[in-house]
């Protein structure tokens, strides 16, 4: 399913466009420790986390996940707002709690329609 | 739903708390860091958490969670595995992902629950 | 390549990484690898920041068959490298598992994905990690396989 079309469906607030609202996404992936990410987020991914320093952004581009998903309407600085500018990484933001996030994106993932 | 049907669903191993055949499970809340986690509102909500330090336990005790769900494949260490049942809260370990294991609970009614930080963000501008 | 990591730079922190991988890519290594390289370089970095006494210095290099990279320090050295590389087990300071840092998992994601992996470290002195990353084979004639 595109970045595009599930950041519609869930309602997602996009605080850094995406570069390409039209790339499928791989899957998602839950977690706040920077080192699972890396370690099991698989390309393509869209993360959904309560962090939002600016660290977020150099793993989303290490680990080449498509997008993240701040949870719980925390708001990235401006400083991780424009690394996400420079590195290409899209950056939205939910008032969801990362459980519901993650359940509607999986059910989403899961059947389409 | 029921702990043991959550356990099924997820593919987990009920280490603690297998004998609670009773206890349901209608809310949840997902977190890594402790201090998310300690911004829960809701009691009776199920923890689904990545982190198996001995803390995640005193912290089930604080908030009166109704379980805690280990996710990625965790092993439960023995000393958490000790203050588990010792306090008495059920820990159920899966090797599935964290996005996984909400997705199913999450398709299987177990409804989210809201931590203190959204309310408290739904009062800014 | 080298780059150099200020201890406790933790705003800039995974910035060296995010560039080493951008320019492993442009200079034409493949996909596979340059995450593998990217997820090293990150982990040696995020280490100097919270870890070492002064920072320390990444370097990368670009061989025909592998990527290279070198994580090293001046201090404070790993006083047991085997517990420093069990699953869970951390020394990070509060200020860097407040952010998601110190799970305990470093190393080993270097170790992961590196082919070859070497880590010396004497208390004292500082530490030094080598990882050889393998480059795939290159195919044969274009047009004869997908990918």
């Amino acid at each position: 399913m595109k970045l595009s079309q599930i950041a519609e469906r869930l309602s997602l607030v996009p605080i850094v466009e995406a570069n390409e609202p039209d790339a499928e996404v791989t899957g998602g992936y839950c977690g706040d420790l920077l080192s699972h990410v890396l370690s099991s987020a698989r390309p393509g991914n869209l993360w959904v986390t309560i962090q939002h320093h600016t660290n977020v952004v150099a793993v989303a581009q290490v680990a080449g996940l498509s997008a993240i998903v701040i949870a719980e309407g925390r708001q990235p600085d401006e400083a991780t707002q424009s690394r996400a500018r420079e590195g290409g990484i899209a950056l939205y933001s939910s008032s969801e709690s990362t459980y519901e996030i993650a359940g509607r994106l999986h059910r989403l993932l899961s059947d389409p329609t | 739903m029921k702990l043991t049907e959550l356990a099924r669903v997820i593919e987990g191993t009920i280490h603690v708390g297998a004998e609670q055949t009773e206890l349901l499970v209608d809310r949840a809340f997902a977190a890594d860091l402790l201090s998310d986690v300690l911004a829960l509102t809701e009691e009776q909500t199920a923890l689904v958490t990545g982190m198996t330090n001995p803390q995640v336990m005193r912290v089930a005790e604080i908030l009166n969670i109704t379980a805690v769900i280990l996710v990625r494949g965790k092993i439960p260490p023995p000393a958490l595995l000790e203050y588990a049942e010792q306090l008495g809260v059920p820990l159920v370990s899966t090797k599935k992902t964290m996005f996984e294991t909400c997705g199913l609970m999450y398709s299987n009614g177990v409804h989210p629950c809201r931590s203190k930080a959204v309310s408290e963000m739904q009062g800014h501008g | 390549m080298k780059y150099p990591i200020r201890a406790g730079d933790v705003e800039h922190g995974g910035s060296a990484s995010a560039r080493i991988k951008a320019e492993l890519t442009a200079a034409g290594v493949d996909p596979i690898t340059a995450r593998r390289a990217g997820i090293v370089a990150f982990e040696g970095e995020m280490n100097l920041i919270v870890y070492s006494n002064d920072g320390g210095t990444l370097r990368v290099s670009v061989e025909p068959h592998a990527v290279y990279i070198e994580v090293e320090d001046n201090g404070p050295g790993i006083e047991d490298i085997d517990l420093a590389m069990t699953p869970g087990y951390s020394t990070a300071p509060d200020w860097a598992t407040d952010l998601g840092f110190g799970a305990g998992m470093g190393l080993i994601n270097m170790r992961k994905n590196s082919d070859h992996f070497e880590i010396h470290s004497h208390v004292g002195a500082g530490t030094k990690i080598q990882c050889w990353i393998h480059r795939p084979e290159p195919s044969p004639a274009k047009g004869q396989e997908g990918s």
